[in-house]
């Protein structure tokens, strides 16, 4: 349980933008919030153990979870689990951020390509991407091609969608000022319409990463051999419930991590929001 | 005709209409090498149209502008444009800015250099090169403008009501450096303005204009000192005349 509270400090640390007093206090309160939920949890499932409430595999107190991760970890099973489900949503992700990006600058851009796309993807967007998977299944079989292409259907929405907003919502003003200083064409494309929509296109991202992991779990759920959401329904086959909380702490944390990522990247790329 | 004999920028018989109606008719208006003329109005008289159609962001309705000699077409880096607005573009520094149209020309890094210094020392600025817009008063905000587009050597500079937004205190300090800017660098410049104090204070002639739809209703050469004394009689008898005008002018909208 130790090495659970640990890491999460450590990414909650990372989260944080510096010593300040209050932030220290957050901080504080953070951690107890999290130390109390696990308190509770243990508190529970030992009373269930004591009292005999019911079988006690329902739910395992936090030092069970820890102990299967612990034995899946040693035997070197866990990081295979992690790699499969991570290289899907690297390759997933990426493919649907380029794509979403791409088509969201020129959809923004040009009004052409805005016509064409956007009523396909207004007309796409409103099913729910979980709808899809089955066809995904159907269409590209029940391999590695259909979980990938998933995550990218499903990322591609938030992504394409905040970027052609960014574009848009440019002031025009200082397209004017840009263009009576001498920029046009690419330059004026890459040295202020990317930077200016670069805010939207950032939390677009944090969206995608967000929702790639949400999807690959039900992906890996179905005809998978590796990968943490095959290891909940693993898990679910044979009773082990610890193995299925454990592979869920660990999405959270790979989840956690991720958006951890986009928000350092926020923060380099986007200091002139809340400049020192 | 060469650009050295005729007016630096030339409106010829310049009209718009939007779908309401004409906002302005027939306007005719030589601005020569080094001038600081003022457009001056009472709102909605066209004015700030003018200055878009002459920055090339508007397409006149009838009528020509040139510069050198040269129809305007479309914006471009010959009429540099200062914004009420301030228009900095937020995610470079104080330097990303000032050398926004030198790079895009891909000047050298010293030459760079030298233009940067040079405005930001102009507007007072160098202490503040590192800073990025957010970080910035309004005041500060504007210097960097006009820095910007100076720094871009434009044969003209267009500026848009460029203090309308600021506070009166900061508005006169402004005035006063960028009356001592042009002391220095004699750029030609358009100038639009509602304050009729402002445009004798800087204006080497001041064009009123009419209420909508805007045309020239009359001129008045400013023949004061550089340097000029908000406070001098003569200063006065300047912003008594023109007053009058402009006065008749807002009148008119209201019947």
């Amino acid at each position: 349980m130790a090495s659970v509270v640990s890491s999460v400090s450590t990414l909650v640390e990372s989260g944080l933008r510096g010593p300040a007093l209050a932030r220290r206090r957050a901080l504080a309160l953070q951690l107890t919030a999290v130390a109390a939920f696990l308190a509770l949890w243990s508190a529970l499932a030992g009373v269930v153990v004591l009292l005999e409430l019911f079988n006690p595999i329902f739910l395992p107190g936090p030092w069970l979870v820890v102990g299967a991760l612990a034995e899946l970890a040693v035997k070197g099973e866990l990081w295979v689990h992690v790699a499969a489900t991570l290289e899907r949503v690297v390759i997933g992700f990426g493919t649907g951020a380029a794509l979403g990006v791409t088509l969201g600058l020129g959809a923004g851009q040009l009004a052409p390509v805005r016509n064409v796309v956007e009523p396909l993807v207004e007309l796409l967007r409103p099913i729910p991407p979980l709808a899809m998977l089955p066809l995904f299944i159907v269409w590209v079989g029940i391999g590695e091609p259909s979980k990938i292409g998933f995550i990218t259907y499903a990322t591609f929405f938030p992504i394409f969608l905040t970027t052609v907003t960014g574009v848009r919502q440019i002031d025009p003003v200082l397209l004017r000022a840009a263009r009576s200083l001498g920029a046009r064409g690419l330059g004026l494309f890459t040295r202020v319409i990317l930077p200016a929509a670069l805010p939207d296109i950032l939390t677009g991202l944090r969206l995608g990463v967000a929702l790639a992991f949400f999807v690959i779990v039900i992906s890996e759920f179905i005809g998978a051999e590796h990968g943490l959401g095959y290891l909940i329904n693993d898990g679910r086959n044979f009773f082990l419930v610890p193995q299925m909380l454990g592979a869920a702490v660990v999405l959270g944390l790979l989840g956690y991590a991720g958006n951890g990522l986009v928000r350092l990247l926020e923060r380099r790329l986007l200091r002139w929001q809340h400049p020192a | 005709m060469t650009p050295a004999a005729g007016p630096k920028i030339q409106v010829q018989g310049v009209s718009k209409t939007f779908g309401a109606g004409p906002a302005l008719a027939e306007v005719d208006l030589d601005v020569a090498a080094r001038e600081l003329v003022c457009i001056l109005g009472p709102s909605g008289c066209g004015k700030s149209t003018l200055l878009n159609i002459v920055a090339g962001f508007l397409a006149p309705t009838t009528g020509t502008v040139r510069v050198d000699g040269r129809p305007v077409t479309g914006p471009a880096p010959e009429r540099g444009v200062v914004f009420q607005e301030y228009a900095l573009f937020p995610w470079l520094t104080v330097t990303g800015n000032v050398e926004f149209g030198p790079r895009l020309q891909a000047r050298p890094a010293a030459e760079r250099k030298r233009a940067v210094d040079r405005y930001l020392d102009l507007v007072g600025l160098r202490a503040h090169a590192d800073k990025f817009p957010a970080q910035l008063s309004g005041g500060m905000k504007q210097r960097v403008a006009i820095a910007r587009a100076l720094a871009n050597n434009p044969a003209v500079i267009l500026m848009d009501e460029p203090f309308g937004a600021l506070d009166a205190q900061t508005r006169e300090v402004l005035q006063d450096e960028l009356s001592r800017i042009q002391r220095v660098e004699h750029k030609t410049i358009l100038f639009v303005t509602h304050s009729i104090r402002e445009a004798v204070y800087l204006a080497d002639r001041v064009v009123v204009m009419t209420s909508v739809p805007g045309r020239i209703r009359q001129v008045f050469p400013i023949k004061l000192p550089e340097i000029r004394d908000r406070f001098a009689p003569e200063f006065t008898q300047y912003e008594a005349d023109i007053t009058r005008v402009v006065k008749e002018e807002v009148a008119k909208v209201r019947e």
